[in-house]
């Protein structure tokens, strides 16, 4: 039987009426990903033996009549980027190459308590730094609907994976799109929580006041599923929240009726692809028609976000990559070394990649005696700037919608050398990050048979208005039902 | 914005603890300085009287009580490092 196709949810109800067992179901994701993972390369390492483990402790736990969590048996994959006990956790780069982490991150253990099997752990760009999975130092991953292009970044190995069937659903992060816009290029489902709805403990820091973990998923139901699944205060974390998160999905089906949204004029500006830019509008106008009071808003500030994330983030990385110092793990240089710091700078230059070494010299430069006001604190001011346009928007707006990324998926290679043209893929999605918003992609339709995706941000806390209105959306459209032919 | 200048990229990699070959000292250098010139766009924007924000949710201090729990044994601890010996990290002599 074929289950691979199956949702998330579905593979759940198909679980608990007993219609196949989570070790087929598992075992079915496997063999797929064997057949397709030449092509897409999403993950950088399966755990075949622990999923089907994990499934046929399920599997006993139902035959015994013991209760189970309701998406016990659906497997899951995760970034590379969260630890894994026991399972080794790169980041993308070669300076974690053996790194076998002692513990799990947060998100980690709630998927295991919530009994889903993991398949293993997917690609990213080096340090989640980068929007096309090409700043991995290990592979390249291939766009399942066109395997020449990218899938996006840096979370493209889940998003990937997800699109070509090899998981139902999986994790990624995002500190300045890195779920959204890989989702939007594959076609799927992804969202970026509110800053602080999720624990970060565990998930290797890039830029501390921008990241958040968030779901990837081939329709609506399936990201609130796993959305609720790792939401939730954690006390590891002294950013994440108190109060308990809703139920998703109840929320999810509330319908959009009396929902107002507004279309910020700075992220349909110039950059956007016309094509992407019409099929957005299309789906504009489809959610106007289901109902939604819609209206364009001005946010001049959302202009500058990209220097001031440009700044902000990697100054951030520059202080959390200090640790990397090849004592207490990761690589270290086998060249003979003068003192201490020598040993650090031979095995921090060895270990890291081109595009992390030039984001941690640009965030050290920036926040350097002499550079930190005019660099630093400038930019954490029209930070201010960005987040009170958006306050503005919501004191009228209930979402906002826009394009994801201002393009589809671009080819491998074809921005690779140029990292400023590169962050370009990430100008709408980054004031989102800025503010501490919530912010989601939903599949909207297709450019050249390239899918494009639809942005829908939300107030502080606000996923289950975004929800609702990509739940509607989907329910009228049925672009989820399409899928890449590998 | 002025340029940055090559003792200045210098100096920021002996900062960062970068030991960067000639090469990509300068390939850095002119990254800098395509991508500081990019940052002069903010200062198209007064901000003299604009708040910092370092955080977008009001955080407050998180407060515990001073209790024992788990953590991990110096083995699970030192298992992952490049010179580890019976617990410690071994790195080279720091003090003469």
């Amino acid at each position: 039987m074929q289950l691979h196709g199956l949702s998330a949810h579905e593979l759940a109800h198909g679980l608990a009426a007993r219609e196949f067992s989570a070790r087929e179901v598992v075992e079915d994701h496997l063999s797929h990903i064997k057949a397709v993972e030449d092509g897409v390369q999403a993950f950088l390492l399966t755990t075949p033996e622990t999923a089907c483990a994990e499934a046929d402790a399920v599997d006993q736990a139902r035959a015994a009549g013991e209760d189970l969590p309701p998406l016990a048996g659906v497997p899951v994959a995760h970034k590379d980027l969260f630890c894994t006990r026991g399972v080794r956790t790169t980041c993308g780069s070669r300076i974690l190459e053996d790194f076998v982490p002692p513990y799990d991150a947060t998100v980690v253990a709630r998927c295991r308590e919530a009994r889903l099997p993991v398949l293993g752990k997917t690609n990213m760009d080096e340090f989640a730094m980068g929007s096309s999975t090409e700043n991995s130092a290990f592979q390249v991953t291939g766009n399942p609907w066109d395997l020449e292009r990218v899938p996006g970044g840096s979370s493209g190995g889940s998003a990937a994976a997800v699109a070509a069937g090899e998981a139902p659903f999986a994790l990624g992060t995002d500190t300045g799109g890195s779920i959204r816009q890989p989702a939007s290029l594959c076609g799927i489902v992804g969202m970026k929580p509110t800053y602080g709805r999720v624990s970060r403990y565990g998930v290797v820091a890039y830029a501390s006041s921008l990241d958040q973990v968030g779901p990837f998923a081939r329709n609506v139901t399936d990201c609130a599923l796993l959305l609720g699944t790792i939401a939730g205060h954690d006390t590891m974390d002294a950013t994440s929240v108190t109060d308990a998160p809703p139920d998703y999905v109840a929320e999810m089906r509330r319908g959009v009726d009396g929902l107002r949204a507004g279309l910020p004029k700075e992220l349909f500006g110039e950059g956007i692809d016309p094509a992407v830019k019409s099929t957005i509008l299309a789906a504009v106008d489809k959610l106007a028609n289901l109902g939604i009071e819609i209206e364009e808003v001005e946010m001049p500030h959302v202009d500058y976000s990209l220097p001031c994330y440009y700044i902000i983030a990697p100054a951030e990385c520059s202080s959390n990559l200090a640790r990397y110092d090849g004592v207490r793990y990761g690589h270290r240089t086998a060249e003979p070394v003068s003192d201490i710091y020598d040993l650090f700078s031979k095995s921090r230059a060895e270990g890291f990649g081109p595009e992390v070494r030039l984001r941690i010299m640009l965030g050290t430069y920036t926040l350097s005696a002499g550079y930190y006001d005019a660099y630093y604190v400038k930019a954490l001011k029209v930070r201010t700037l960005i987040k009170s346009d958006f306050d503005r928007a919501f004191e009228k707006y209930d979402v906002l919608l826009s394009p994801t990324s201002p393009t589809t998926a671009f080819k491998i290679g074809e921005k690779a050398d140029d990292p400023l043209e590169m962050k370009l893929a990430d100008i709408c999605t980054i004031p989102v990050n800025l503010a501490g918003l919530p912010g989601m992609s939903v599949p909207c339709g297709f450019v050249e048979g390239l899918p494009v995706g639809m942005q829908i941000i939300g107030k502080p806390f606000g996923e289950p208005e975004m929800l609702r209105v990509a739940y509607g959306y989907e329910q009228a459209m049925g672009w989820e039902r399409r899928r890449a032919a590998l | 914005m002025p340029e940055i200048t090559e003792a200045e990229v210098r100096h920021v990699a002996s900062l960062a603890k970068l030991a960067l070959s000639e090469e990509e000292l300068a390939r850095v250098g002119r990254e800098l300085n395509r991508i500081l010139d990019y940052f002069a766009e903010l200062q198209q924007l007064n901000t003299s009287e604009v708040p910092i924000t370092s955080h977008a949710l009001p955080l407050v201090n998180v407060y515990r009580e001073d209790a024992v729990g788990e953590s991990l044994s110096p083995d699970e601890a030192t298992q992952n490092a490049p010179d580890g010996v019976d617990g410690y990290f071994r790195v080279p002599r720091i003090v003469e």
